[in-house]
């Protein structure tokens, strides 16, 4: 990165429309209690994102206008919290930056964003629960959008702090977009509370990172800032209780490495902090795939990628972050292939698909990990808003097993959805086979202990991608119909918003892939510097390994990705059209297996007891009934009052009596004892 | 010659006095005819200090008595509207107690 | 021990003895009364002891004459010789006011005895000290504000004792 950037006054719009017509949508519903028209308050909103996409495509090419080596836009409205004095003075301005890495993320997230706007015109609408609800619904979108944009284009740690935490209340607020279930709401907090956890690492890595700088004298929370001065606390160390591993002083890179990997957790779904994202399926559908498909979830991966630099000086956390990445992905495979709720698979997919990109991070392909994010967010969001035709097709049941035979009713929605499929299986021409096969290159050449069984981790959780997406997509489409009589014959397209949308996003998941087509097929088919986003994205990232190993391994690699994929599908057609039968007697052989992975690993009821129960416990009994109750209240607050009524009313109260002679007695009360002090 | 200092503390003794009798009585005409006795003490610690500060160039120094005879002046006024204001308010009450003037206990 | 002297510490102790029969008195109000009367007069004896013959007069004609005189009118007209409720509550108010009055007392002449100024010897006065002519140039020269605005006091006292206490005509 460079310091110092073109001044450009687009940038700033880019954030703030969407925030212009959120505030309005919540003007209008909040303040005034006067709502608009429901139609128009949803194009309002699908308009000021079209809007934001369309000045990110200037400055986009306002950016390529530089040379290639100074290609920053920076953005600088106004300083918002200026402190401090000298070696630990800190200046947050709201300032944005466009360099390469932002701006492939601010056209993914405004592209899909108002896709998934025009989408939400034709779902919501035909959820008829509350017609104050879809302004509402798009207040909150595009206050999410907002949160992002500035997430993104952040020129430093603090705005995008101010960024994180916005996408983590817009996802509260739209997880639970349906209060009145109680069960909504609970989905909603839960994502909220375990992303506040990781929001807690986050933190603390900025203020290190701030102490850190400030105490070789150059304070700094701008990235460019902060990666200047960088190699100056590259050798600091921190000193640790004696009793926990590696030594008892541990770097400093990798202390602040760790904490921002955990808010990475938090936000974008891994191990330990994945916990909340299937549940976040209780909302909305288009709410998924915006949020937890396409854009917020990936702000882990955007991070991480951002501050790439500390990681390549961090080796042993990358390696950290390279390996979760990798069970995580595995282990959210393996739930994956036994859910029967439609979104629940997908979210579990989307869960390992964010394995994969932290695996590509943590082995130094940052580039990769970026492109399989922007392939991944049109594909996922395809199948989500796909599924979501289904769902309304289908009038609300979301269970797989009562579904089946969709191929002849739905016949546009068929061949989107089949696209999305094809492409999140790895199978090529499409552009997840590319994104996915340069992950696995990545892992190949990286200098992570380990690397070869991150690379075998990476194949197996590709075929169980391929079986579980092939399983939906048999169980869905395919077969006899299992719905029940009366809804069999309704099952039709949903209407032009909710489709034409999924056209566009099938189109990119089809062809996205040419955006970075590995060198090696760049050869093949001959073209020069073929893989552009690794080469756009190159000045913006620290350098990863140039790829040491022969074209022909590369080829051998891709072929055993296929492979892989094959054999899923194979498997999934053969249990599932073949001889459906051979599922349920799995089922019931393999009881223990089966219901571990159904149940998710029972993750969830270790949390709950572990640490959720616990806490409940000391919150209400020690907490609340004892200190809140009894000192704070009982004390504090209604002893204040008691004792304050006692020496009134028992005290002083006898000095208001009303007669003047008291009130004498005391006067020369008084005045003796002035006068006494006056003599003394 | 006339021992000042004794003068001082005979002003002073009735000062007390008449405090003793504002704080204990219950009459209000003695709780005023206490105040009298109070200002009437004052008026002699005024002589006589005046007495011992008699010297001044020119002039005697006459302030003390001037005072005096204001305060003078100052108790008429004074007694005249108290005791109307003690009219009214036996009118009002039928008592001269001075524990019935206690509205300032709500 | 001048005549003075003598004639002070009489009239002094008369004073204070009055003074006392007032305060305690509590059965008689004509008798208080009576009481307030030979104090004011017996401190206008000392006033001549201490040479200011003006205030001496004024004082034994206002207070003795007019002052105490109306006192006495208000007690016969509201008909008060013996009204005065037996000792009630607040006896230990009381015993409390005589304690504090002992402090305030003995804290003065405390103070008094120790004073140099005071207990040195008087000076001779000047001519025409405390006759009427000195106390007039003062009074109507250095004074003279005071003067008007005694007077006006006067005035408000006069209307207002008349408003207060006249009757109301039905």
């Amino acid at each position: 990165m460079v310091a110092a950037g073109v001044e450009s006054d687009l940038l700033h719009w880019i954030p703030l429309l969407p925030l212009l017509v959120a505030v309005y949508h919540g003007i209008s519903i909040g303040v005034l209690r006067r709502p608009m028209q429901p139609r128009l308050a949803a194009i309002i909103s699908c308009a000021a994102v079209l809007t934001s996409f369309v000045i990110a495509c200037i400055a986009f090419r306002d950016l390529l206008a530089l040379p290639t080596d100074s290609r920053v836009l920076i953005d600088d409205v106004y300083t918002w919290i200026g402190a401090g004095i000298g070696s630990s003075a800190i200046s947050a301005e709201v300032s944005f930056r466009l360099d390469p890495l932002s701006a492939v993320m601010i056209l993914i997230v405004t592209f899909v964003g108002s896709m998934i706007h025009i989408y939400s015109i034709g779902y919501m609408e035909e959820d008829h629960r509350d017609d104050q609800g879809i302004q509402r619904f798009f207040c909150y979108l595009n206050l999410f959008t907002f949160s992002m944009l500035v997430l993104v284009l952040a020129d430093n740690l603090v705005l995008m702090f101010l960024g994180w935490e916005g996408v983590g209340l817009c996802s509260y607020l739209l997880i639970g977009f349906w209060y009145s279930d109680n069960w909504n709401a609970y989905c909603g907090s839960k994502a909220f509370i375990v992303n506040r956890i990781g929001d807690f690492g986050f933190l603390i890595g900025i203020l290190l990172l701030f102490k850190a700088l400030s105490e070789i004298g150059h304070p700094a929370i701008s990235f460019a800032g902060i990666e200047e001065h960088f190699d100056g606390i590259v050798g600091m160390t921190v000193a640790v209780p004696a009793w926990m591993p590696f030594g008892p002083e541990w770097q400093l890179v990798n202390v602040i490495a760790l904490c921002f990997f955990l808010g990475a957790c938090g936000k974008s779904a891994q191990i330990p902090l994945y916990v909340w994202l299937p549940d976040a399926m209780a909302g909305p559908t288009p709410v998924s795939a915006l949020i937890h498909a396409a854009t917020m979830v990936t702000a882990g991966v955007y991070m991480v990628c951002r501050l790439s630099f500390l990681y390549a000086a961090a080796p042993e956390v990358s390696a950290i972050i390279a390996w979760t990445g990798a069970i995580t992905a595995l282990v959210a495979a393996t739930i994956a292939i036994t859910q029967n709720d439609i979104k629940k698979v997908l979210a579990y997919s989307t869960v390992s698909q964010l394995g994969y990109m932290f695996l590509a991070a943590g082995c130094g392909g940052y580039s990769a990990a970026i492109f399989h994010l922007g392939t991944h967010a049109f594909f996922k969001a395809l199948l989500f808003l796909g599924a979501g035709a289904v769902i309304l097709a289908m009038h609300h049941e979301q269970d797989m097993q009562k579904m089946g035979g969709l191929w002849h009713r739905l016949r546009m929605t068929r061949w989107v959805f089949f696209a999305g499929v094809y492409a999140i299986a790895g199978f090529p021409p499409f552009s997840g086979f590319f994104s996915k096969d340069e992950i696995l290159v990545a892992a190949w050449v990286s200098h992570v202990p380990g690397h070869m069984w991150l690379y075998g981790i990476g194949m197996v959780t590709a075929g169980l991608t391929a079986f579980y997406m092939f399983r939906l997509w048999y169980l869905t489409f395919c077969g006899e119909s299992r719905a029940a009589n009366d809804v069999r014959n309704q099952i039709e397209d949903p209407n032009g918003f909710v489709l034409n949308p999924l056209w566009v996003l099938a189109f990119f998941s089809v062809f996205a892939g040419l955006a970075g087509l590995p060198q090696v097929w760049g050869d093949i088919i001959g073209i020069e510097e073929s893989n552009s986003l690794a080469n756009f994205l190159e000045p913006a990232l620290v350098a990863a390994e140039p790829h040491l190993i022969k074209h022909s391994t590369e080829l051998w690699m891709a072929a055993g990705a296929v492979g892989i994929a094959l054999a899923g599908t194979g498997l999934a057609w053969l249990l599932y059209i073949r001889k459906p039968g051979v599922p349920g007697w799995l089922a019931a052989h393999l009881t223990g297996i089966y219901r571990t992975l159904h149940n998710k690993y029972y993750v969830d009821e270790f949390y709950d007891a572990v640490i959720v129960r616990p806490l409940v416990v000391v919150s209400d009994r020690v907490l609340y009934r004892v200190i809140d109750s009894r000192i704070i209240d009982g004390i504090g607050v209604n002893g204040l009052a008691r004792g304050v009524r006692a020496i009134a009313a028992d005290g002083l109260k006898y000095a208001q009596s009303g007669l003047t002679q008291s009130y004498v007695f005391f006067m020369i009360v008084g005045a003796v004892a002035i006068v006494g002090y006056l003599l003394r | 010659m006339l021992p000042l200092d004794h003068v001082i503390g005979l002003s002073a003794i009735l000062f007390t006095i008449g405090v003793l009798g504002v704080a204990t009585r219950r009459n209000l005409i003695a709780i005023l005819m206490s105040i009298e006795l109070m200002l009437n003490a004052s008026n002699l610690a005024f002589v006589g200090f005046n007495r011992i500060w008699s010297q001044a160039e020119g002039a005697p120094a006459v302030d003390g008595q001037i005072f005096v005879l204001i305060v003078i002046a100052v108790a008429a006024a004074e007694v005249a509207v108290g005791l109307g204001i003690l009219l009214s308010m036996f009118r009002n009450r039928d008592s001269m107690n001075v524990e019935e003037v206690n509205l300032l206990k709500w | 021990m001048t005549v003075e002297t003598i004639l002070f510490y009489l009239f002094g102790i008369l004073a204070v003895v009055s003074a006392l029969g007032m305060v305690l008195n509590t059965r008689n109000m004509v008798a208080s009364a009576m009481s307030l009367v030979v104090t004011m007069i017996s401190l206008g004896a000392i006033y001549l002891l201490l040479e200011a013959y003006l205030v001496s007069a004024l004082q034994i004609m206002v207070y003795g004459g007019a002052i105490v005189v109306v006192f006495l009118f208000v007690v016969m007209l509201l008909n008060l010789s013996t009204d005065e409720l037996p000792p009630g509550k607040l006896r230990f108010a009381k015993i409390a006011f005589v304690i504090a009055g002992v402090a305030i007392l003995s804290q003065v002449l405390i103070a008094l005895g120790q004073d140099p100024l005071l207990t040195a010897q008087p000076e001779a006065v000047p001519e025409g000290f405390g006759g009427y002519r000195q106390l007039g140039i003062a009074l109507y020269t250095d004074y003279v504000l005071l003067v008007e605005m005694t007077s006006l006091l006067l005035l408000a006292a006069i209307v207002g004792a008349l408003i207060l206490a006249k009757r109301k005509i039905d």
